[in-house]
């Protein structure tokens, strides 16, 4: 079997998480301080990536689903902790069943509904829906959170997956593989960046009324890794030249950091530490794709303007 | 066999649906004589604390439910018996000479595992109502037999009182530390009830009103 670009750069993946994990038992091992949650948190890593590299050499559409699956936990997680009212039960319903609708535009490769049937027409139904009820209080309330959490848990993270089915171009043949593996691998490795060098150097809080932790010393290394990072990887598996590389960089790692704290502010309005319990270390789904909520519509819609 | 089957799928499903978010799994009692107690806004509180249990024991685990509601049928008894595993108890009994807890005393002494929700009906979902007396006759009769409270939130949300559409949302599962005997009915409610009050208080849970 001839080994392509997409599949060296999942290789290149796998030997920087077992670097990671080494470097951290070692630290863990050496540390006189509680690592539990740092080792906890690396080998949930291993489980998510493992997950990934699966579906992504099993088939397209295992990956989509594993997108559609995705959605759900994140909507669910969602749902659960922000507060809802009892008459708008079905409501819900209807905001679950869009799932599978939304996810399956992107396997038929139907962009224009794809791009439409949550912002307009879910966009629209839902407070169509909620208002059967004939239960006014809090009407406004209800319809806009419950849009916003659509939006975020299923329309932005759709967009990840319709990267995958953007053909191979003449600069590229890893095609669309490569573009999702390119954005998935740069926003989670510019949260780990981020949190490392603010972790390392970080002094002067950059937001402390939304995220206490969060430092300029670590938004700007993590902006500079991953901007670093972006060009070096970006000939390997997508079509981006050297100038449109850099800027994915930058856009990636900016967004994600405001991806992150903008669930960030949600959790304060709503007084919860995570969104859930879901992946051991990290917290609920949503406290792992916050990022990837800003990056993948801007990212997606980046590449779509200049080489689609 | 049946039940096996039965509770594989509901183990699947409350898992992919419901998502289940467990603390301290590990009181959970493993063998009996054991009473679970827990607050009930669900059908799917039985299904869930059955789920929570590996397959192997479910034979032994026995919920104890309403005989006017899950045995006003024959079809709806055999199922209830056969496959949910359910010992009925009498909530109206016009005959006072038999007692309605004489199929969970039956139960302990065969060393089962009891889930017992004593607010007796499962009322307007995620609100908690009095504690029934009931449950302080079983822990006297058998004061060896722990008495492990569970606290659930969410699955009245999921699928209330009166609904058939299950909404899907993460559920909180709170075990607490066992309760032992305290001597007399009065104590034993009043600890019951205060467990419960810490073990709901141990989250700020979403409001639904």
């Amino acid at each position: 079997m001839k080994l392509l670009a997409i599949h060296w750069a999942l290789i290149g993946i796998w030997a920087l998480l077992t670097l990671a994990s080494i470097v951290v038992f070692v630290v863990s091992k050496r540390s006189s301080k509680d690592m539990s949650e740092l080792v906890q948190r690396t080998q949930s890593w291993w489980v998510m990536v493992a997950i990934f590299t699966i579906a992504f050499l099993v088939s397209q559409t295992i990956s989509i689903i594993v997108f559609a699956l995705i959605s759900f936990l994140a909507l669910k997680e969602y749902f659960s902790m922000i507060p809802t009212r009892r008459a708008d039960r079905r409501v819900l319903f209807w905001a679950y069943l869009s799932i599978p609708v939304q996810y399956f535009w992107v396997y038929d490769h139907y962009y224009g509904m794809f791009a439409v049937f949550i912002p307009v027409y879910m966009f629209l139904f839902l407070p169509f829906a909620s208002l059967l009820s004939q239960q006014t209080d809090g009407f406004l309330k209800s319809v806009g959170t419950l849009n916003w959490g659509l939006m975020l848990c299923v329309f932005s993270i759709s967009h990840a997956a319709f990267l995958l089915i953007l053909p191979a171009t003449p600069e590229s043949s890893a095609g669309g593989a490569g573009l999702l593996l390119f954005l998935i691998f740069l926003t989670q490795f510019n949260d780990v960046a981020q949190y490392t060098w603010g972790k390392l150097f970080g002094r002067r809080k950059i937001i402390p009324g939304v995220s206490p932790n969060k430092t300029w010393e670590g938004f700007l290394g993590g902006v500079a890794t991953t901007f670093v990072l972006a060009m070096l990887i970006a000939p390997l598996v997508t079509p981006l030249d050297l100038a449109h590389a850099a800027a994915a960089g930058l856009l990636i790692a900016i967004a994600g950091f405001v991806g992150d704290v903008t669930v960030s502010a949600l959790k304060r309005d709503l007084g919860v530490k995570d969104t859930g319990s879901l992946i051991p270390g990290h917290g609920g789904i949503l406290d792992r794709i916050d990022s990837l909520t800003f990056t993948a519509p801007l990212f997606f819609h980046f590449i779509r303007y200049f080489y689609y | 066999m049946l039940q096996k089957a039965f509770y594989s799928f509901v183990k699947i499903a409350v898992l992919f649906l419901l998502g289940l978010n467990v603390r301290r799994k590990d009181l959970l009692p493993s063998k009996g004589p054991a009473i679970i107690v827990a607050n009930h806004n669900s059908h799917l509180d039985t299904m869930v604390l059955m789920a929570l249990m590996p397959l192997s024991r479910l034979k032994d685990i026995k919920p104890v439910a309403a005989a006017d509601y899950f045995f006003s049928s024959p079809r709806k008894a055999w199922l209830s018996e056969h496959v949910l595993g359910i010992i009925p108890v009498e909530r109206t009994s016009a005959d006072r000479s038999v007692d309605p807890l004489e199929g969970c005393y039956e139960a302990l002494t065969q060393d089962r595992v009891l889930i017992l929700f004593p607010e007796g009906s499962r009322g307007e979902p995620e609100q908690m109502t009095d504690l029934k007396k009931g449950i302080s006759y079983l822990a006297e009769r058998f004061p060896d037999a722990p008495v492990v409270p569970v606290f659930t939130h969410g699955l009245g949300k999921a699928l209330p009182k009166g609904s058939f559409m299950l909404v899907p949302f993460f559920c909180d599962i709170f075990v607490g530390e066992p309760i032992t005997w305290p001597g007399n009915r009065t104590q034993f409610m009043d600890g019951l009830k205060e467990r419960f009050s810490q073990l709901s208080s141990e989250k700020n849970f979403a409001s639904w009103e």
